[in-house]
C-alpha cells in the first residue's frame, strides 16, 4: 500500500476511556491504556473481570458505550469507535486480526481450511487462484497443519488445529496488531503448547503487536511483554510481566500470582 | 573510569496484603556505583537482598524510590523510571540476566533457546546457530541434547542452557544470580573462565554465588549486603 499515513511517533493503538455498560452492569469500565508497535500486551484476570469485553469493544464486535480506541492505520490515527462502516472493513481485513476463545465463531466452518485462509486474500481483491492457493498452503505450513489438509472442512479438525488455522486465516493479510481472546483455554495441554509455540514464533517474526487475553498467567508470561491486571471491570495494576508476576503490588494481583503453581 | 551503573538512593519494601499486611523493607537508601571490566560479588546472608538489587537493576522488580541509572547507547536511562519500549531495547542490547533456574519452553530445542538473545538482535540464524553450538560444546552439552527441549535436562544441564543463553550476547551489564549452584566441578571452572572472559572483554558483572571458591576466583570486588538497614514490621 502507498502513501502511508500512521505516525511512528504515536502508538499502535491507544484506549481511552474506554467503557461498556450493558444497562445497570459494568462491563469494563474507564479504560485506558496504549500498546506499542511490535508489543505483546497480555490482559488479566479472572472470568468475569471485563477483559473480553474490552476486547471485543476494541475488536469492534461491541460497541463501547463511551471512550475511543485509536488505531495508528496506514489511514491515520483514527478513533475506530467513530469511523465509518467501508472504512472499518477495510481496516479490520487488513491491518487487524482478531482470533476468537472458540475458533467456530472465527472461521467458516463449511469452506475448506485453504478457503478460509484465501477468502481474506480475495477480499483484499486478489483473483489468482494459483496464487492464493499458493500463499495459503504457506500459512498452513506457518501454522505447522499438513498441507494434504488443505482441501479439508475445518470440522474435521481438532480444536488445536482449528485454533492454528483461524491464526493463520487472519495473519495472511499481514496485520498489525492481532487480537486474541483465550486462544489456548479450550486445548489440551500438549496442544496449548505447540500454540504458544507457533504464536511466539510468528509474533517474534512479524513484528507483530498482540493484545492477548487470558486468564492463564503461565501464557501470559511467555508470549507478553507487559500486562494489565483487570478486575470487576477496572484495570487495577499494569506493569512489565516480570514486575506483575514477581513483584505484584495490589491486593487483587497477590492474590491472582499466589493462587496459582508458579508460572 | 564512568560507572556504567549509578544506584542512587534506592529503597524497596514488599506489601504482602494477604498476610496481614506484613511489611519487608529489603533496601533503604542504598546508593553504589558499578564500572565496565570488573566483576562485583554480592555477599551476606539470605533476605539480604542480593537477589532484590539484581531483579531491581532489571526492572523486573520495580524500584520505589531512588534512581538505576544505566549507561546505554551513551545515555543515561533511569531503570525504574523508562519507558517499556527503552526497557526492552536495554534488556536486548544492554543488561543480561541469568536466574538461578531455567524457564523451559516446551517445544522449544535447547539450541534455539540459547540462541534467543542473538535472533532477538536481528543476527541471522545461521551464523546465530554457529555461536550456539560452539557455547553448547564450551559448556559440555552433549550434541544428542542440542535439539530437543530443555524440559527433561537435568538440574545442572538446565542450569547450563541458562548460562549459554545469558552469556552468548555480550552484554555491558551481566547480572548473574547463582548461577553455578548446580554445577559440578568442571562445568563450574568452564563457567568461571567464561565470566573472566567477558569481564575481560568490558562486561560490568554483578553477581551472587555461594560457593566460596566461585567467589575468590570471580571478584575483583566484593560488595557485603548484610549491613544494610532491614526490618520487618507488621502494620497496623
Amino acid at each position: 500500500m502507498t502513501g502511508m499515513l500512521n505516525r511512528v511517533d504515536l502508538p499502535l493503538l491507544k484506549v481511552q476511556n474506554l467503557s461498556k455498560f450493558y444497562g445497570g452492569t459494568i462491563g469494563c469500565h474507564d479504560i485506558n491504556f496504549e500498546v506499542a508497535e511490535g508489543e505483546v500486551v497480555g490482559i488479566v484476570g479472572e472470568s468475569g473481570s471485563g477483559k473480553s469485553t474490552l476486547l471485543k469493544c476494541i475488536a469492534g464486535t461491541e460497541t463501547p458505550t463511551n471512550g475511543a480506541v485509536y488505531f495508528n492505520s496506514l489511514f491515520g490515527f483514527i478513533d475506530l469507535c467513530q469511523a465509518d462502516e467501508i472504512l472499518l472493513r477495510k481496516i479490520n481485513r487488513t491491518q487487524t486480526g482478531f482470533v476468537t476463545q472458540n475458533p467456530m465463531d472465527g472461521l467458516r466452518m463449511n469452506i475448506s481450511a485453504g478457503g478460509n485462509i484465501g477468502e481474506r486474500l480475495m477480499a483484499n481483491g486478489m483473483r489468482n487462484y494459483g496464487q492464493i492457493r499458493d500463499i495459503a498452503r504457506e500459512w498452513l505450513d506457518k501454522v505447522e497443519i499438513d498441507l494434504s489438509r488443505i482441501d479439508d472442512l475445518p470440522t474435521t479438525f481438532s480444536g488445536g488445529m482449528q485454533q492454528r488455522l483461524q491464526i493463520a486465516a487472519n495473519l495472511v493479510t499481514d496485520p498489525k496488531i492481532i487480537l486474541m481472546d483465550e486462544p489456548t483455554s479450550g486445548l489440551d495441554v500438549s496442544v496449548q503448547a505447540r500454540l504458544i509455540d507457533v504464536l511466539r514464533k510468528l509474533v517474534s517474526r512479524l513484528k507483530l503487536s498482540m493484545i492477548l487475553v487470558t486468564h492463564d498467567l503461565a501464557v501470559a508470561r511467555l508470549l507478553s511483554h507487559r500486562l494489565y491486571v483487570m478486575k470487576k471491570g477496572k484495570i487495577v495494576e499494569s506493569g512489565l510481566s516480570d514486575q506483575i508476576l514477581d513483584d505484584p503490588r495490589e491486593p487483587y494481583t497477590q492474590l491472582l500470582v499466589s493462587s496459582i503453581l508458579k508460572p | 573510569m564512568d560507572a556504567i551503573l549509578n544506584i542512587v538512593n534506592i529503597s524497596k519494601d514488599f506489601v504482602f496484603h494477604h498476610q496481614q499486611g506484613t511489611r519487608l523493607q529489603v533496601l533503604e537508601n542504598f546508593s553504589v556505583k558499578f564500572y565496565p571490566s570488573q566483576a562485583t560479588v554480592l555477599t551476606g546472608p539470605s533476605g539480604s537482598g542480593k537477589s532484590t538489587l539484581l531483579r531491581m537493576i532489571y526492572a523486573g522488580y520495580r524500584t520505589g524510590k531512588g534512581s538505576i541509572f544505566v549507561r546505554h547507547n551513551d545515555r543515561l536511562v533511569d531503570m525504574g523510571k523508562a519507558d517499556p519500549g527503552v526497557i526492552y531495547e536495554i534488556r536486548r542490547h544492554t543488561i543480561g540476566y541469568v536466574s538461578q533456574f531455567l524457564r523451559v519452553v516446551p517445544r522449544v530445542s535447547a539450541l534455539d533457546t540459547v540462541i534467543e538473545p542473538l535472533i532477538a538482535r536481528n543476527m541471522g540464524e545461521s551464523k546465530a546457530r554457529a555461536k550456539g553450538k560452539q557455547m553448547l560444546e564450551r559448556l559440555r552439552i552433549p550434541e544428542n541434547l542440542w535439539h530437543i527441549s530443555a524440559t527433561t535436562f537435568s538440574g545442572g544441564e538446565q542450569q547450563r542452557i541458562n548460562l549459554a543463553r545469558g552469556l552468548i550476547a555480550h552484554y555491558p551489564v551481566m547480572l548473574l544470580d547463582e548461577p553455578t549452584a548446580s554445577l559440578d566441578p568442571e562445568n563450574r571452572k568452564t563457567v568461571i573462565t567464561l565470566i573472566r572472559e567477558a569481564v575481560a572483554a568490558g562486561a560490568c558483572m554483578i553477581g551472587v554465588f555461594h560457593n566460596r571458591s566461585d567467589q575468590e576466583q570471580i571478584a575483583d570486588r566484593t560488595l557485603d549486603m548484610s549491613g544494610l538497614k532491614r526490618r520487618q514490621e507488621a502494620s497496623a
